[in-house]
């Protein structure tokens, strides 16, 4: 195969050896059962807990709850599974910032245009 | 999780054009950055369902609440809320643990390790495929697979959720009658995103085929190293990351 030296060749640096991968795999399984339990208490929590039998205090503790362990899920996956975590910091964060920063701006905007309409559709009826 | 991805390299040579500034290869890059992009597909998506649902007054009502979206299972009648979109959610994450069970594999060089691995990822990702055909075919169908959304030539979207049927007649000369139809607006919203993030599903198996068949063939061994499988690997669990937010907004709250 043709290897040109004035390329660092980047995917050459990541092999790693056997004991390295043993630590690897005990933080892989480590990391599963940590989505599995998370999975485990939101069904739960939807069987158990339904809607329709709370209160809207309750509800709403149920609702931030359920989105909090998501995104909690959310970041093992990415920086673990995704090992965006052992990437540089300036890849990390050029990944990560500007799509939080877009995402939170979205469903800022989106929802409290939501409510404006909401009223708005209420006062014509 | 690479032991040694941050390869050090100094400042001049880093930033001086000639080497990538992120010690990570163009590909890995620009699959980083295709993935960003989705992702922003996926979140607008999202925030177009909750802008949908908030901006909608009667949405409170007769939208369905998240856990009653899908309460039924294979060969039970039982009302079980969740069960069958939790088994959904558990093949996912085992799929993606697979999959990065072999990009590990690949770093040690072990083919067989990537060949085992790979072929787990590809068989959980058909059993998700699997399942949500089955899924869409209880909703379009009825539980008891008897309705027919195309008789009288209505779409998808009616027959999603809350309709109403009746079954008219006795033994061979019954059938079904659909009498109302649920949230048409919630159902575009419920087919359109778990359809695009099935057939994000659909390419992701066809990628890990392809990569599988190199790897058999001994293609990235000769290569010197298996950076193909870590790239499909970053898809296939930015798939298993939708899932998660998508599980979340339209089976739980």
């Amino acid at each position: 195969m043709l290897v040109r030296d004035d390329i660092i060749e980047y995917s050459l640096h990541s092999h790693h050896t056997e004991e390295q991968g043993k630590l690897i795999r005990k933080k892989i399984w480590k990391v599963t059962a940590i989505l599995s339990v998370i999975t485990a208490i939101e069904v739960l929590i939807g069987a158990y807990m339904p809607k329709r039998h709370q209160t809207e205090m309750t509800w709403a503790l149920i609702k931030y709850g359920y989105i909090i362990l998501t995104a909690v899920k959310a970041g093992y996956i990415v920086l673990v599974f995704m090992h965006l975590g052992d990437e540089r910091k300036t890849l990390k964060y050029m990944i990560l910032v500007p799509y939080i920063m877009f995402i939170l701006y979205l469903i800022f905007i989106l929802v409290f245009e939501a409510s404006y309409i909401n009223n708005a559709w209420e006062t014509l009826r | 999780m690479s032991g040694t991805s941050s390869h050090q390299i100094d400042a001049a040579t880093a930033w001086g054009g000639k080497t990538s500034p992120f010690s990570v290869s163009y590909g890995k890059l620009m699959m980083w950055f295709f993935l960003v992009s989705d992702g922003l597909t996926f979140g607008g998506l999202l925030s177009a369902l909750g802008f949908a649902k908030f901006a909608n007054p009667e949405a409170s009502g007769t939208w369905p609440m998240g856990e009653e979206v899908f309460t039924h299972f294979p060969f039970t009648h039982a009302n079980l809320p969740l069960l069958y979109v939790a088994f959904m959610t558990f093949i996912l994450i085992v799929s993606s643990v697979t999959m990065v069970l072999a990009v590990e594999a690949g770093h040690r060089m072990d083919k067989r390790g990537v060949i085992k691995w790979l072929s787990l990822t590809v068989v959980g990702g058909l059993i998700f495929l699997g399942s949500q055909v089955w899924e869409w075919s209880t909703f379009i169908a009825g539980p008891d697979g008897n309705l027919s959304t195309w008789h009288d030539n209505t779409t998808l979207a009616h027959n999603c959720y809350g309709g109403e049927y009746e079954v008219v007649g006795h033994g061979h000369e019954s059938h079904t009658v659909i009498t109302s139809y649920g949230p048409t607006l919630y159902s575009n919203f419920f087919f359109f995103i778990t359809g695009f993030h099935g057939f994000h599903v659909f390419t992701g198996v066809l990628f890990n085929l392809l990569v599988l068949r190199n790897v058999v063939r001994g293609v990235y061994h000769r290569r010197g190293h298996y950076e193909m499988v870590e790239k499909v690997g970053l898809y296939w669990h930015f798939v298993d990351l939708v899932w998660v937010f998508v599980f979340t907004f339209f089976y739980l709250v």
